[in-house]
């Protein structure tokens, strides 16, 4: 609650937590606000101007273009939400146990890590999807294979910062069990490194994933999603070129929530900013901050 | 120095065998038979057991798995990368010219990121907090979020198509660069031209900054002790950079038809050509492995203190 009530003092935030809010619920509920049939063909409409029936238009093959963006929510953002928790969630389950038990685990653990991330992220995921073939499943599954080994070294570098603290120590003496500790004392503590680093990623994931279903390797025609969408407005770019607006719009829009979102939850989440008051003070920080964020932008 | 860069290629060597073995994992783990691939693709109407044994021992799969491995990391080490399952020509020939253009597109963009990037860089870190700042910043995080795809495909319909200036694809002349180029630079250097700035902006403060103020060294001058010193980050990045664009030009190079590496892969991909995309991951795959070794003995170079670390 309280990390609402600071999210909502800054403007931008909220609104982008608004925008994030609204489009994953109209990706859920896209069957009941779509106003047509994503898929339905209908060649008399064939890239027929917005009208009140069809708000954005049609497509080349009279495709109600409004439907296909709502519909194409579920797989150019709900199922890339999908892949990032699961991506974070094995990086989580790695951090922790080698941030927690350190030595031989830890080693062994984070050698792996450094195998992972010592390939370059997109010619691998490249990879993967080429063995396994195309679709958006497999793009989804080589972004996991390709993702969890970076969101492990930096969740195992927060929880490092926590293990030694006396607290951990004493719960330690105490009698606590390793399991317990983690979940109660490390768990809570280390939570908004990992939203932060996450939102931070989900923009980039969302432009990355969008881009293969634009080079053909993600979903397949006819479903809709953003990156086709833009794919096929390219085969009819040069006598139709406003068909790449909508989705290219959205994309922008929803990436730079995530982007506004995830710099925003880094001073509402950080403990030592949520008392302070200086708006100045909030930006240096936000500003040092973001050096992590772009050695990740090199990283992908 | 000799013997750190020595040492730091020796750490190298090892990452490169892991890297080539799991290349070689990953494209045996596939769920299709090569065998039966290549007789798809050379489109055998019939395929029997007797064909299937047959493809196979030419191929050599046949042999045990290690000594498939170390028959075929020392044929790669001499650019034989097997022959493609859909043409039957050599790997090399297909993929070395690719490589050529591709390397080319990103020399030239890396060149042209590093130069924006810095003086980007340099602007807004000494003009902090002023208008230039703020809208450059606010400009290129606007553009972050721009899938590189469309952004892409809007330059080409307006300086190819709307004004005729520029060719739309292929790479004939100096003209066909410049539009590739630029949507790289302007997808990478407004990520680049932070590192810089920040890094500027943790200098100005130093100690030496205020000496050689106090001493009354022209400011001009000043800028350029501080930009030698905020660099050293700046390189190595940059150096990490270039790999990372060599990969990622798979999308543009789609865009505008360049006749490169990713064009090839993604081809490949859709054919399921494995001989190529294995060639193609390794290639990148090493390159990565050398530019970063390149980088740490770049960065040695510069700044004795590291050349301890190994």
């Amino acid at each position: 609650m309280k990390i609402l009530r600071s999210l909502s003092k800054d403007r931008l935030a909220a609104v982008s937590f608004i925008v994030i809010v609204v489009t994953i619920v109209a990706g859920i509920f896209a069957p009941y606000i779509a106003p047509h049939d994503p898929n339905e063909v209908n060649m008399k409409l064939r890239f027929a101007a917005p009208s009140w029936e069809y708000l954005l238009g049609n497509d080349h093959l009279g495709r109600c273009m409004l439907s296909r963006l709502i519909y194409g929510i579920r797989p150019s953002v709900l199922w890339v939400l999908g892949a990032l928790l699961i991506s974070v969630l094995i990086g989580a389950i790695v951090g922790f146990i080698a941030g927690y038990f350190r030595g031989k685990v830890d080693f062994f653990m984070m050698r792996i890590c450094d195998i992972m991330l010592s390939f370059p992220g997109y010619v691998m995921t490249l990879a993967v999807v080429g063995i396994l073939g195309v679709g958006l499943k497999n793009v989804l599954i080589a972004f996991i294979l390709m993702k969890w080994a970076w969101f492990a070294r930096v969740i195992r570098t927060s929880v490092m910062q926590y293990a030694e603290l006396d607290y951990v120590k004493f719960s330690k003496v105490a009698g606590m069990s390793d399991i317990k500790i983690i979940w109660k004392h490390i768990v809570p503590v280390t939570l908004s490194d990992i939203a932060v680093v996450s939102s931070g990623s989900m923009g980039s994931m969302i432009l990355q994933i969008s881009g293969f279903s634009f080079l053909g390797l993600g979903i397949q025609a006819p479903n809709a999603e953003w990156g086709m969408m833009l794919n096929e407005a390219r085969q009819v770019m040069f006598s139709r070129p406003e068909l790449m607006l909508a989705p290219g719009l959205a994309t922008i829009i929803v990436v730079s929530s995530f982007n506004f979102l995830s710099d925003a939850l880094q001073v509402a989440l950080d403990p030592k900013l949520i008392s302070s008051t200086n708006r100045l003070q909030e930006k240096e920080v936000a500003t040092k901050k973001r050096g992590g964020k772009i050695y990740e932008y090199t990283r992908s | 120095m000799g013997s750190y860069i020595i040492k730091r290629i020796l750490v190298s060597i090892p990452l490169l065998l892991i890297i080539s073995f799991l290349t070689f994992v990953l494209i045996n783990l596939s769920p299709l038979d090569p065998a039966e691939v290549v007789l798809h693709a050379q489109g055998v109407p019939k395929i029997t057991d007797e064909l299937m044994a047959q493809t196979k021992a030419e191929l050599g799969l046949d042999k045990p798995f290690i000594i498939r491995y170390f028959d075929w990391l020392v044929a790669c080490l001499q650019l034989d990368f097997g022959n493609s399952y859909v043409t039957g020509e050599p790997v090399w020939s297909l993929i070395g010219p690719a490589f050529l253009n591709t390397l080319k597109l990103t020399v030239v963009s890396s060149v042209v990121i590093i130069i924006l990037s810095i003086l980007l860089g340099v602007v807004c870190a000494l003009r902090e907090g002023t208008i230039i700042d703020q809208s450059v910043r606010g400009f290129s995080f606007f553009l972050a979020t721009m899938p590189s795809y469309w952004l892409a495909s809007l330059m080409i319909w307006y300086f190819a198509v709307k004004l005729d200036l520029l060719p739309t694809n292929g790479m004939d002349s100096y003209r066909s660069y410049i539009l590739p180029v630029a949507v790289i630079a302007i997808n990478y250097a407004g990520i680049y031209f932070r590192v810089v700035r920040n890094s500027m902006l943790n200098h100005l403060n130093e100690d030496y900054v205020l000496y050689a103020r106090a001493c009354g060294v022209p400011e001009r001058k000043i800028t350029i002790h501080i930009l030698r010193n905020s660099l050293q980050v700046a390189i190595s990045i940059f150096c990490m950079a270039i790999p990372i664009i060599l990969g990622s030009t798979v999308v543009i190079e789609n865009v505008f038809a360049w006749p490169g590496l990713g064009s090839l892969s993604v081809r490949s991909i859709l054919s399921r050509d494995f001989p190529i995309i294995q060639a193609y991951v390794l290639i990148l795959a090493a390159a990565f492995v050398l530019f970063n070794t390149l980088s740490d003995i770049i960065n040695a170079a510069m700044n004795p203190k590291l050349r301890k670390g190994l």
